[in-house]
Parts: structure tokens; sequence; C-alpha cells
């Protein structure tokens, strides 16, 4: 029964972008048609998860004519986490984008843009759900391509086509990873089913864990793979950018996850590795963010980041495992896949009011924006929630799975055996680092774009989006609340993904019991009251005493304007500065010696290292020595023939 | 019992805060030569500005006027969080010294954003500054925790810092002194003091704190003069708590803790009056070191 609500939700998912193909190319009925149809896939999948984690059933196994491959689908407690993520994420955005990408405005792109979010929805719930690895291949490759040309959407554009190819090397390169990988665990097991806790030898295990590390941490993000991400969540349409950075990139989380459980004594230096790759993503992924100028690419480096709270979260757990220690597994889990869930709301959140910003001022630089709180006020709402939950303040839901991550790394430390400790005592100060990068992160952002006065026409003629795109952002904004109020809610469910993970710690704890949730939502709801209460004083006090209304302080400068503003990027300087190491900001100084000095400008701007400085070259140097090459594909197809020819017989001779 | 002892640190908490302020420009005006204020000086000044109308720059939005109001209620709930003097916190449960880390940082936000809400330039310099200096006290604070964790095994605050305290010194004195100083320096720079800022210059190019705050007034900045009196108080206990682990009797311990508190203003007011401000570039350089002090005093816990 729920696996069979949540394959009707994939499948309902799939079909939505199906009746605006039928529709003239201006008409209005599909897109609608498609929304109604993700809400009611979404209503019906995440019905299936619940029931799912009420009472775990055993799912459907049939047989599959392609080789290796069975019909194998259950959704267990971590599958039912991801599901309900998905098409939540999906079905906000998918209304958003009634009034984000209007078919009547995007003649060009708007059905096929359509079609393909569906598919990759419903590849996504199909991968979570697949328990055979072909199964998990068809579903991955899906999302996969389906990404690929929804991101590409604007292809008539030069730099959306570049980040595309950059997006598709990456994401091919994942998909070899885990052919290789399957291919490995299949000689190791002789079975293409997920199985969990199968011995595997220690050569093969190596192997596994470190292709998946690479081929899911590819897709999630994990520094320094993370090179397809900025460029690709700039690009895409806002509603799309949400459900990639919001849920596309954590089916890596998924699959790393899911492959870890394969292992119940997985080495000591496994979670470390985790744990470490977490943390120079954390680090590096806000460093960058705090360099971009375009507000859209500082979301995207903040999903690096946030990855890496999450990869920190995993790396305790599988500490945890490696020890036989239930809390640290059940704290550092619990709070990787806690912060899986909320990083989806707060971050599509994000991702949802900066594109209600790019709809009204059609720019992405932070510093051409500024006062738009005044003129947008529901969008600057939206993102003030997102902010303060993503530098994970209390009373929001980013704080709860932070505390459980920040809760495993002081438990960690206070292990008395061996080194590990390290881990611990070194984790703490690292996320606390990157909690206050990420807080400076998001004021400068949220100062710049929408504080202050207006700094081009950009900002100064925008108006409010319509209410598609409004009701999305309440909905996020305030499950954030919730989740971060009412953190036991959730905790059952993720109490059964743990167990769903490392079944062997069927006596563990469970998470209620390790951390003080009741607490921390007594405390919530005590500050949310104080602070009501605060600001109710502080109004009646306001009416009471009329106010005065003047001009900012200036110094007395007789003719201050917009553009003498702090911008972003001076803001974020002394940052950047201490971070030169990595970032290499290109700065250009304005010559200015002289009694007259002329007309110049101050630039600075950082370019992702990694892909800039180190692949790009590398790519290039491939391609000079692939010339060497070239006489092979000359072009004639009697060659190629030839080639054909050749093959087989070598295929007929090895056999 | 523990009504009683709640009670003192109520007012304890709401009342000492200013007087800290008050110690302090005492003591410098004694370095100076000169008469001073009178101590409770700062307590007419709020009381002053909180009768007092409002100004407001055209250009702010709710934001500006939500920025003292969350300073103000978050340090009053990290205040509830921290234990005095040894005794039981109000409130007190296993993790609460994140909690109590993060609703400093949840206050920081909205003093910086409504700093960046009137669009001037001085008061986006004071908010990268603070933010940016921020980056380096956190984990600062984070160490002197975790090594405060592992000598008491606890993560409650109430019991790292409480009546055991005593205890952790003898076998981890020298990782206690480590963490003290670091956390001094902490203290210092979230609060704005010399040699990081000065909170009577009168340059805005050179502010920190209270350049953010340049246009706010009347009960606004009441409230804010006030937060930022409470949040030297409960960082201070930290330090003065570490400093002297008094065990005993819980009424002595009161009095030790007030006594302790007044002793840290002056020596505050000290470093304010012999030491000159660190250039802005150097600032980092000694938040690092406070750093390096905690992780030396982590080093140590683990020999």
């Amino acid at each position: 029964m729920n696996e069979w609500l949540v394959i009707a939700g994939a499948l309902l998912a799939a079909v939505s972008g199906m009746p605006s193909v039928f529709e003239h190319r201006t008409g209005g009925k599909g897109e609608r048609a498609a929304s109604a149809l993700l809400v009611l896939a979404a209503v019906s999948a995440i019905t299936g998860a619940g029931l799912a984690l009420a009472h775990p059933s055993t799912g459907i196994d049939w047989g599959w004519s392609v080789p290796g491959g069975r019909f194998t689908f259950r959704v267990d407690g971590i599958s039912a986490l991801f599901v309900i993520q998905i098409f939540v994420i999906a079905a906000l955005g998918s209304v958003y984008g009634l009034d984000y990408w209007k078919q009547a405005e995007h003649t060009r792109d708007g059905r096929k843009l359509r079609w393909l979010y569906g598919f990759m929805v419903a590849g996504m719930a199909l991968l979570v759900c697949a328990r055979n690895t072909m199964l998990f291949m068809v579903g991955w490759e899906i999302m996969a391509l389906a990404a690929f040309l929804t991101l590409t959407s604007q292809d008539d554009q030069r730099p959306v086509r570049q980040v595309g190819y950059v997006y598709m090397v990456a994401t091919r390169l994942a998909t070899l990873c885990l052919f290789a990988m399957f291919a490995v665990l299949y000689s190791a097991t002789g079975n293409f089913d997920f199985a969990v806790a199968v011995p595997i030898n220690h050569g093969a295990a190596t192997a596994i864990f470190l292709l998946a590390v690479v081929a899911f941490g590819l897709k999630a993000g994990v520094m320094p793979m993370h090179v397809w991400l900025p460029g690709a969540h700039a690009s895409a349409p806002s509603h799309v950018s949400a459900l990639m950075s919001g849920v596309l990139i954590k089916m890596g989380i998924y699959g790393l996850v899911r492959v870890l459980s394969f292992f119940p004594h997985p080495p000591l230096w496994w979670g470390g590795l985790v744990l470490g790759l977490g943390a120079i993503s954390g680090v590096l992924g806000v460093a960058f963010a705090i360099g971009q100028h375009d507000f859209k690419r500082l979301l995207a480096y903040h999903s690096v980041e946030n990855i890496g709270i999450i990869c920190m979260g995993l790396g305790v757990a599988v500490l945890g495992r490696t020890l036989g220690n239930p809390a640290l597994v059940v704290l550092g889990l619990g709070g990787a896949l806690l912060h899986v869930w909320n990083h989806g709301l707060f971050k599509s959140l994000l991702f949802l009011s900066a594109g209600s910003v790019l709809h009204a001022t059609h720019t992405r630089e932070i510093d051409e924006l500024g006062g738009l709180g005044k003129r947008m006020p529901w969008s600057t709402f939206g993102f003030l929630v997102g902010a303060v939950a993503i530098c994970g303040l209390p009373p929001l839901n980013g704080f709860i799975s932070e505390l459980l991550v920040y809760l495993g790394l002081f438990k960690s430390a206070a292990v008395p055996q061996g080194r590990l400790w390290l881990a611990g005592a070194f984790g703490v100060p690292t996320l606390a680092f990157i909690g206050a990068l990420a807080l400076a992160c998001f004021v400068k952002v949220y100062g710049a774009m929408f504080l202050g006065e207006p700094r081009t026409h950009h900002a100064s003629e925008a108006v409010e989006s319509g209410r598609f795109m409004l009701w999305p952002l309440g909905v996020l904004a305030g499950l954030c609340v919730l989740v971060g109020l009412l953190p036991w809610v959730v905790a059952p469910a993720l109490d059964r993904a743990v167990a769903a993970w490392a079944p062997e710690m069927s006596g563990a704890p469970n998470l209620a019991l390790l951390a003080p949730l009741g607490w921390v939502s007594l405390v919530g709801a005590l500050l949310t009251l104080g602070l009501l209460a605060g600001g109710f004083l502080v109004w009646r006090n306001l009416r009471r005493m009329p106010a005065g209304e003047t001009g900012t302080w200036d110094c007395g400068y007789v003719a201050p304007g917009p553009t003498m503003q702090y911008s972003s990027s001076s803001f974020g300087q002394t940052i950047v500065g201490l971070f030169s190491w990595a970032l290499r900001p290109k700065v250009s100084n304005p010559d200015t010696r002289g009694l007259f000095p002329h007309r110049d400008a101050f630039t600075s701007h950082v370019d992702d290292v990694v892909l800039d400085s180190v692949l790009i070259p590398a790519a290039e140097a491939g391609t000079r020595a692939a010339r060497r090459l070239k006489w092979v594909q000359r072009g004639s197809m009697q060659a190629y023939l030839l080639y054909i020819l050749l093959t087989l017989i070598m295929l007929l001779l090895w056999r | 019992m523990n009504k009683i002892h709640f009670t003192i640190h109520a007012l304890l908490l709401l009342a000492m805060p200013l007087l800290l302020l008050g110690i302090i420009g005492k003591t410098k005006a004694a370095f100076a030569g000169r008469v001073g204020p009178p101590v409770l000086q700062p307590y007419f000044d709020v009381l002053k500005l909180l009768r007092k109308g409002s100004v407001f720059s055209r250009t702010t939005t709710w934001v500006f006027k939500a920025g003292p109001v969350v300073g103000l209620v978050t340090a009053l709930f990290a205040g509830t969080l921290i234990p005095l003097g040894g005794h039981l916190a109000p409130i007190s449960f296993e993790g609460d010294l994140i909690l109590f880390a993060y609703l400093f940082g949840l206050g920081r936000f909205f003093t910086v954003i409504a700093a960046l809400d009137t669009g001037s330039s001085f008061e986006g310099m004071g908010g990268a500054r603070e933010v940016t200096f921020s980056c380096l006290t956190e984990p600062a604070l984070f160490f002197g925790l975790i090594a405060l964790t592992r000598l008491c095994g606890s993560l409650s605050l109430s019991n790292m810092i409480g009546s055991g305290l005593g205890q952790a010194w003898r076998h981890g004195g020298a990782s206690l002194v480590l963490v003290a100083a670091s956390l001094f320096i902490v203290l210092l720079t979230e609060t704005c003091r010399i040699p990081v800022d000065d909170p009577n210059t009168h340059l805005e190019l050179t502010m920190i704190h209270e350049v953010m705050v340049l246009d706010h007034g009347g009960p606004a900045l009441g409230l804010i003069q006030y937060a930022a009196a409470l949040k030297l108080f409960i960082l201070g206990s930290l330090v003065v708590r570490i400093a002297i682990p008094y065990g005993g009797n819980p009424w002595t311990a009161w009095g030790i803790f007030a006594l302790g508190m007044i002793a840290l203003a002056v020596v505050i007011g000290i470093v304010e009056s012999t030491m000159a401000r660190l250039r802005m570039a150097q600032v980092p350089i000694l938040l690092v070191a406070a750093c390096l002090l905690s992780a030396f005093g982590i080093v140590l816990v683990a020999r």
C-alpha cells in the first residue's frame, strides 16, 4: 500500500507535464493542470511515506527482463524522509512556476521545462525507493538528464550552455563511478540487489567506499567536487534551482547514506574522511559564498557549505558505528538527515525569494539592488526567515539539526579511548566557525539586497510578485518555524531512519532521550513569545510618543547618494582577505595618483578556483594531447564501419 | 531553596550589568586623574533615554526597530542559561551551551541588519567588523567549551562551571588558565572594549559597536546600552567563574561572585587605561591567538 502510493505519486509527477504538450504554446490551462497533478502526486506520495514511517512494509519485488534487474521497490525509514522532501519542494516549486515561468511569457521553453521537471521528480522518487542496482541507475539517470535539460532551459544564452556542459561532464563522471562501484559490489556479493550487511572483503569495501564518495560527492557538491554546482544553480530558473539545491544534490547524500548502511563495521578512517570532507566543504563553501556578487551563485555556494555540515553529521555517525557507540550514530545520522530536510526547506525558501527578486528586478547582481524591503515586503520576509534558519539560529529549524550535529561532535570529543576525540575537539570549533561565517554572509546579502536605498533603477522600480509566487514562500517559512519550534514531532521519523541505517543498533536510545528536544522547544517558544512581547511594547511606546523623521546620519555631508552605501563586496572584504589563500580574489585597484586622477573603477571578484584554475587548464591540456589521436576520427563512413567490424571480431575472438 | 537562588540570579542579572559599566568608568577616571561620573551614572543614562522620544531615518523599516528588541531579549535568555557563582541556572539541560552561544548569534544578526537598514556606510563598516571578528571569537569560545566538557564530563553549563569546577582545577588547572585567558579576550572583543574597540571613541570610521547604533536614539538606544551591559555581565560571569571556582557555602558563593564581577570590571578598566587600541588589521591576529590559547587548553586536557 505505502509503496503503491509513492509509485502513484511518481507516475503522476512524470505525466504532470503532458497536458501542456497538447495545448497551444500560449495556453495557460496546461500549466495549471501540471501544478494540480504535482500537488496531487505530492499528497499521494507523502501519505505513502508517512504510512511507511508508521508501519514499515516489505515492499514490492517483481521480476524484470533487464539483465540483473529486479523491480525491487521499498520505502524504509531513510527513503521515506527523502520522498517527503522531494514532493513537498517539487509541488511548491511547481505552484511557484505558475507566476515565475508563465507559459504565455516563455512560449519557447515553458512546456519543455514543465515536462522535464515532472520527470526529474519521478526519477528522484524512483531512485530513493529502488532496492536494485539497475532500478537505481534508471532513476539516477532520469534525474540527471532531466536536470541537465531543465537547467539549460534558456539554452539560447551562451553562459547557460557552458554551465550545462560542466554539469554534463560532472554527472557523466558520477555515473561512470557508480557503474564501477556497482560492478565491485556485484563481484563482492554476487547480487545486484541492495543487501544490508553482506560480508565484503577489505579491498572491495575500500574500493566501494571511495567510488561512492567520488560519485555521490560529485552529485552532492562536496568540495572539491562541487565545480558544476554554482554555475548550474545560478543559471537554472529559480524554482528549478530550488529543487536542485533543496533536493537533487541530496540524492548524493542519500546514495552515500545508503551505501554506508551496507557496512556494519567501517574502518575508522572512513568516518574521519567523511567528517574531514564535510569540514572542508563547510568552511570553504561559505568562504566562497562571501566572495560572490551574484546572489544565486552565493546561495549555491551555501549549498556546498550545508552539504559539508550534513557530511560532518554523517561522519560522526560512521565513527559511532565503528566504535559501536549508539549515541554517536543516533545524533550524527539524526542530525545529518534532519539537516537534509531543513536545508531543503530553507534553501528552497531562499531560492524562491531570490527568484522573486530576480523576476522583479531582472538582475542577479547584489550590488545593483537595495531597499527592496519597502517594495517587496513579503519576498523580503521570506528571505529573512530563510537567512535566520540557514545561519542555524534559534528558534528556527536550522538550529535543531546543527544542535544534533554539535551534540554528536561533543559526544565524540568525550570518548575516552584512542585519538578519536580529536575529531570532535576540532569539529566543534569548525562548525562554530562555519556558523559565524554563514551569519556574516547572510547579514551581508540581506542588508545589501533588501535594506538601505535602491542603488539602481532595477531595484527602485521593483514591485511585489504575484500570489502563486508568495504562497509557496509562506508555506516554506511556516515549515521552518514549525520544525524549529516542535522538533520532537519529527524525532520518531529520524529514529526510524537510524534503525533502517544501522539495524545492529536496535537497542539504541532514541533521539528524544539523547537530545534536549523538549527543552529546545520550550526555550524556542518562550523566546518567540519574548520577542513578540518586546516588539509589542516597543510598538505601543512608539504609538504613545510620536517619532520624528529625518535622513540617515551622514556626518554633515551635503549630497549623500545611494551609491555611497556600503556594498556587499566592501562588507565581505576582510573575510575574503582572510581566505585569500583559497579564494584567490581578482582585484583591480583604481589609479588615483596625482592631483586630478582620471575616472577609474575598483573591481574585485572571486571565481571558482577548482574549476577555473585547475580543471579547465587540465581539460585544455588533455584536449591538446588528444589532438594526436585526431586521425582516428576522420569523418568517413567507411572508416567507422571498419572500426565496428574490427570491434565485433575482437569481441568474438575474446569470447 | 532553589527558588531563592533563582530570585537572586534574576535580581543580579537585571540590576548588576549597568553597575559594571559605572565601575569601569570610575577606574578609567582614576587612572586619568579625574573624579569621573558617579558609579550609578549608566542607570541614570538608560532611564533618561527610555523616557525620551524617537527620531527615525526615512530609509529605515521595521528591521531597524526590531534590532534593539531582539538584542535585549536574546541577551536576557542567555542570562537565564548561564549559571552565576556556581549555582544552578534557571534553565539548564544537556547541550544548553550551544543554545547559549547561538542566542548571541541571533542578537548579532538583528543588531547588524538594523545597522544596515539605515543605508549608512559607517554602519555598514561597523556591521562588517562585528561579524568578521565574531567569526574568530566563536571558535575560541567553542574551543574553551570543549576543554571544559572534557574536564567536567557534561554538556550543561550548570555542571561545567558549577560546583564541580574546583575538582577540575586540581587536575586541569593549567588548561583552565589558558581557557580563562582566551575567554577574557573573547569578552573584550564581544563587548567592544580596548584593545579591539574603544567605546569612547568619537570618530565614526574607527568604531565597531558604537558606529552600528549611530542612528538609534531615545528608548531604542537605552535598550541597546542595557543589552550591551548584559552581554558584558554574562560573558564576564563565565570568566569570573572559571577564575574563582569557589564551591563552598552557597551564600558565600553569591558574595564571592559579586565581588569577582566588580574585580573583573576593575580589571577591564585597567586594561582600557593602560593599553592602546590595536590597529583594525591586527585584531584578527589577537583573536587567532585566543583560539590557539584555548586549543592548547584542549591539548593539555588530553595529556
